[in-house]
């Protein structure tokens, strides 16, 4: 079976949901603030001819309707990272600040810790860990690539991650960008669908509850985690959030996304969902021409716990 | 910049600490605190940049520096205490225990826009094939010889590629092979 098919009841317009899924994903690239400026990216493709279209929702990427995001002078100076434009909200949904302390649980290959650390400006630590040896390689390059100089690698299984290795033994925030069932990747890697199979879902589910437990553990009190998935099964997404809720001290909190979404689902065959995770974003291809996504945002310590933010809702910029 | 003679004689059988090439140590403050042999001080390390490149102590103060395998000298800008069995710390950013010492790639990409010295900017066409990884001639440098930072002209400034190693006229590109790329000559 296509896995999109389960996913008909959720979406307001499955045509076009079928229609997007089915059309190939520009290049995109977002501009790496620890070396240059958007402006500075416009005029170096300026100069060399390279085609680009802005964002509306974001002034530091740009699609390449010519493709070859790695073909160039921004590029080669770590400049810009090819990025999917999806991939960019879980960090503006972390919002992390200079000097604090981050982790990103499942880092590899490095798109959202390379982000992370530029929205700290390169200060503070973030820890980025992979429990793949093999991906961590390509996210110490990308590290490189970029000038990151406040990242700690390290190689854990991060349902059980130890902090012993660190200066510290709590984080101010933490990101779970999780392993899942990727359908929402299948702009660019159609076979993500073939390889579907709902014993994956299930499987890969108890690993993400896992994680995002952890991450809930390693955080302090009033300290943010964001859960994102490249998936669109609830048994991912909403029953993941639903187990922290029952199992951890948490919440999870409203925030804005610059791109349109649906809410969470509070139910998906036959289960019922805590009514607080409809506050997380769906993203589907149709809504803005992206992949799909997943993404929550916690406030660690349960709503009664003092936050050090003014309240209400907390805007993602 | 070696230190042949090491820290001297150490007292009774104590043996003398060897580098670990597999984890991570944090420099030594000053040659006088050195107790791992040939292990560059952190001193040493900010002497180097400003006496090769004009990089101040103003730039690179706030970093802490370590070294994990036979020379190889870490950047790093946050919390550490002892790291010594991660996978990495900052970047990678100055190769040591050798004669003459070598900054890397992306340190010089990272740091390169604060030096003052020994930096040759190159013409569109010869930038380029630079980043290829070509060797060139170039009879007209009157700079000290050696690993300088090679740099071109983008968007309205100038902006390191990363390290050419200058030797009789001739210009070697030492940019690692999986950093290199064959880019489009821009005219202007």
């Amino acid at each position: 079976m296509n896995p999109l098919d389960r996913y008909e009841t959720l979406v307001d317009d499955v045509d076009a949901f079928r229609a997007a899924c089915d059309r190939p994903l520009p290049s995109v690239v977002r501009t790496n603030g620890i070396k240059a400026s958007p402006d500075r990216v416009r005029e170096a493709f300026d100069e060399a001819g390279v085609a680009y279209d802005p964002v509306d929702w974001h002034d530091g990427l740009f699609r390449l309707p010519d493709g070859n995001p790695g073909g160039n002078w921004p590029h080669l100076h770590g400049w810009t990272h090819g990025q999917e434009e999806v991939s960019v909200l879980p960090t503006l949904a972390l919002d992390p600040q200079p000097g604090e302390r981050v982790w990103d649980a499942c880092a590899a290959p490095g798109s959202k810790t390379t982000q992370i650390a530029d929205a700290m400006d390169d200060t503070g630590t973030v820890v980025a860990n992979d429990n793949n040896l093999g991906r961590l390689s390509a996210l110490r390059h990308n590290a490189e690539r970029l000038g990151v100089t406040n990242a700690i690698v390290t190689n854990q299984d991060a349902r059980n991650f130890s902090t012993k290795p660190l200066a510290f033994d709590e984080f101010d925030r933490a990101l779970v960008d999780a392993p899942c069932s990727c359908e929402g990747t299948c702009r660019k890697n159609p076979d993500v669908l073939d390889e579907w199979t709902l014993d994956h879902v299930h499987g890969v589910a108890g690993i993400q509850k896992g994680i995002l437990t952890r991450a809930i553990q390693a955080t302090r009190p009033g300290g943010t985690v964001v859960y994102s998935t490249c998936t669109f099964a609830p048994e991912e997404n909403e029953a993941v959030l639903d187990h922290a809720l029952a199992t951890e001290a948490c919440a999870v909190v409203p925030f804005d996304l610059p791109v349109e979404t649906a809410s969470g689902v509070t139910e998906w065959e036959g289960e019922e969902y805590d009514p607080s995770v409809s506050r997380a974003h769906r993203v589907y291809p149709h809504h803005n021409d992206t992949g799909g996504f997943f993404c929550a945002k916690l406030r660690v310590g349960g709503p009664e716990s003092v936050i050090d933010h003014a309240g209400g809702t907390e805007v993602a910029r | 910049m070696s230190d042949p003679g090491g820290d001297g004689d150490r007292d009774g059988d104590t043996p003398e600490p060897a580098n670990d090439g597999q984890r991570f140590d944090r420099l030594p403050a000053t040659p006088a605190d050195r107790e791992v042999a040939g292990r560059a001080s952190r001193e040493e390390v900010l002497d180097w940049w400003e006496d090769r490149f004009g990089i101040g102590r103003d730039v690179l103060d706030g970093y802490s520096f370590w070294e994990k395998g036979a020379g190889k000298v870490w950047v790093f800008n946050g919390e550490a205490d002892d790291p010594s069995r991660v996978e990495a710390i900052g970047m990678t950013f100055l190769r040591t225990r050798q004669e003459h010492w070598k900054p890397t790639t992306r340190a010089v990409q990272r740091f390169g826009e604060h030096a003052t010295r020994n930096v040759v900017e190159l013409d569109a066409e010869r930038a380029s094939r630079f980043a290829a990884g070509e060797d060139q001639d170039l009879p007209d440098w009157d700079g000290d010889w050696g690993y300088l930072i090679v740099a071109h002209r983008i968007a309205d400034a100038s902006a390191p590629i990363g390290v050419g190693l200058y030797l009789y006229d001739e210009l070697r590109s030492v940019v690692p092979k999986g950093s290199r790329a064959d880019l489009s000559v821009v005219d202007r």
